[in-house]
């Protein structure tokens, strides 16, 4: 450790500003269990095998067409929004209302099954991009910013903004929130809830993809980030509250930088303790919070 | 007192399922020595063993879950943190597993004695009370990773012994089939009484709706920390037994959400608060894998199609048929087929309504 103070708060300020960034896209990404949760009260155990087969559907855009990420991620966040709206349709919808471990022993099965799709398309070995801006960075006063996790932030950004339009400004955004808030309501004014629910499960499905596109830029992909990601969106949509969209982007940034200051301080195979340290006091400190959003 | 006891077990039992367990019962106990005239029979009872491990640390995890309503997915913490004490005893200190495994026991109930205490008071119930169970179950991985008087992340490791006797948990797999296959069948019956007891009956009146059974003047508290404490309890005498069959351990794998997972398969498959839920769906599971596995290995042999994960991928499609047909497990249903439902006037027993 330095023994200057001053470049050991740099140093620190540096992992922050790198963990707003990342927590960006952890962000986006839990917006999409949040999402889902919200409006179905399904959880989707799912999660971080939709965000490796988002992930993986950028790599095979950058590998065969030579595509960046960010300009193939409209069509991965379609792909899996398709994939998310059948899924809803056929498989998860007889499961709403249903016990929590129905559900997760459902989604698990939809888990082990995208997983190992994953592993026997691509294998085992980790797949990255290499884009031509990887190694530029943006000076920002003292601090050095990665140009790939600033533009991978700012999309995040930029679709959390377009998310939060759709649900306050067009009628199947309103109508999914008038689902969520009153399920027999909804059926009474003759809302389609279940197209609406399929509906949400894309786009959350949708959130994730564009997440793991935006994510291949920062990290490599293999197959078994699948069961960190799931966890770690656990973490961030309960830190946050779970089924509060502004709650899974606080949540998400609060663990980005979280782990960042933790792979600064701790060594770096300690900076989950934080994450789960964070979740194990929130669900103890401020269950009332989190209670209050069930209903 | 003997003779109520039997009464009570097993009273409104139909005749018909008590000779299907006793016939059950002996051709387990059998069973090495009839695979033993069989082809590859110590690879059939290699996969026994998995049956009857899986069985009993579903059992185990059902009376958190199947009774007291408590879903539960860290029980890797109190497999692990069993396996754990009782192995560093041994190795590090000399302390045999027959004394070592109280003193685990006792381990594993504290820890989940802490979580059911944290989540219980703030009445933190269903996907909230499972991520802390999760979060604690990850945490002690974590730790035991940087923990180096039981190796740290580089494992710990229980040496064959030449001297290996029954007294230290060394032996054959025959000796560790009858040691889990004793456990397995105490624990079913242990789980029997406890289902006819008073608190068996608290069980199921939290699990259906918690807030009428404080009205109705059961301490909902107190009831559901019993049932943490008894499956965390039983969960790591399994730990124990998986340490010494395995001889390795690693907190990555020890701890590993998957194992908690695992353990959760059977009885949700088989039929979640059934007694025979866990044992119907261990050996629907391993049956499964092991046919999956001969696929792909057909598969790569006769047809040259190689590629990681396709077994998991039957087995992901399996589950999944299963849980979306039979989403109350198979027990119950293969019960009705067989007709070994309970009598009609008693309608307290197990299973879901």
């Amino acid at each position: 450790m330095s023994a200057d103070p001053g470049q050991f708060v740099l140093t620190l300020l540096q992992a922050v500003a790198m963990g707003l960034l990342t927590g960006m896209v952890y962000g986006l990404m839990a917006l999409g269990l949040s999402v889902i949760f919200g409006v179905m009260r399904v959880v989707n155990f799912a999660h971080g095998e939709m965000m490796v087969v988002g992930m993986y559907l950028a790599w095979l855009a950058f590998d065969r067409l030579g595509l960046d990420p960010l300009v193939s991620l409209p069509a991965v966040a379609a792909a899996l929004f398709v994939f998310g709206y059948v899924l809803q349709r056929t498989v998860i919808n007889p499961f709403i209302g249903l016990p929590e471990h129905m559900q997760f022993m459902l989604l698990l099965a939809v888990a082990i099954l995208l997983v190992n799709a994953c592993l026997a398309i691509f294998g085992p070995d980790t797949h990255g991009v290499q884009v031509d801006y990887m190694f530029d960075s943006f000076n920002v006063g003292p601090l050095v910013l990665d140009a790939v996790r600033v533009y991978a932030a700012l999309v995040a950004l930029l679709i959390a903004g377009l998310l939060w339009l759709f649900f306050t400004r067009t009628r199947s955004g309103k109508a999914i929130r008038a689902a969520a808030d009153n399920h027999v309501g909804a059926l009474v004014v003759g809302l389609d809830v279940k197209r609406l629910y399929a509906l949400t499960f894309g786009v959350g499905a949708a959130c994730v993809g564009a997440a793991g596109a935006l994510m291949l830029l920062i990290v490599q992909v293999h197959p078994f980030l699948a069961i960190d990601y799931t966890l770690l969106a656990f973490v961030i949509v309960i830190v946050g509250g779970l089924g509060s969209m502004s709650g899974a982007l606080a949540g998400g940034l609060l663990i980005g930088v979280s782990e960042a200051v933790a792979g600064v301080l701790l060594q770096p195979s300690l900076k989950s303790v934080f994450s789960f340290g964070l979740l194990i006091l929130v669900l103890l400190l401020r269950p009332q919070g989190l209670l209050a959003r069930r209903s | 007192m003997s003779e109520s006891l039997w009464q009570r077990l097993t009273g409104d039992v139909p005749r018909r399922a008590l000779l299907a367990l006793g016939g059950l019962l002996l051709l387990l106990l059998a069973a090495p020595f009839l695979l033993r005239l069989a082809p590859a029979g110590d690879y059939w009872l290699s996969l026994l063993i998995l049956v009857v491990y899986f069985s009993y640390i579903g059992q185990a995890w059902n009376i958190m879950m199947g009774f007291a309503g408590q879903l539960s997915l860290g029980h890797a913490l109190y497999l692990g943190l069993g396996g754990y004490v009782a192995a560093a005893l041994y190795v590090n200190l000399g302390i045999g597993p027959w004394l070592g495994v109280f003193i685990a026991v006792a381990a594993a109930m504290l820890a989940g004695g802490l979580i059911g205490f944290l989540g219980f008071r703030f009445s933190l119930a269903g996907v909230y009370f499972a991520l802390l169970t999760i979060a604690f179950a990850e945490f002690t991985r974590i730790l035991f990773d940087h923990f180096t008087w039981v190796g740290g992340s580089g494992g710990l490791f229980l040496k064959v012994e030449a001297d290996g006797s029954a007294f230290n948990l060394q032996g054959s797999p025959l000796l560790f089939y009858y040691v889990i296959l004793a456990l397995a069948a105490g624990a079913f019956v242990l789980c029997r009484f406890l289902l006819t007891s008073r608190l068996g009956h608290y069980w199921l009146a939290v699990r259906e709706d918690p807030e009428a059974a404080q009205a109705a003047g059961i301490a909902v508290l107190r009831t559901k920390m019993l049932a943490v404490l008894i499956s965390a309890g039983l969960t790591a005498v399994g730990g124990v037994w998986s340490a010494f069959y395995y001889k390795s351990l690693f907190p990555e794998a020890a701890f590993a959400m998957g194992r908690s997972i695992e353990v959760t398969l059977a009885p949700i498959i088989g039929g979640l608060g059934t007694l025979f839920g866990p044992i119907l769906g261990s050996a629907l599971l391993v049956g499964l894998g092991d046919l999956f596995t001969t696929l792909a290995e057909i598969l790569a042999n006769d047809y040259g199609v190689k590629a990681a994960g396709l077994k998991q991928i039957g087995y992901g499609i399996a589950l999944l048929l299963i849980v979306m047909f039979r989403r109350d497990g198979v027990w119950p249903w293969l019960a009705r087929r067989l007709g070994f439902e309970r009598r009609p006037a008693d309608d307290a027993g197990e299973g879901r309504p």
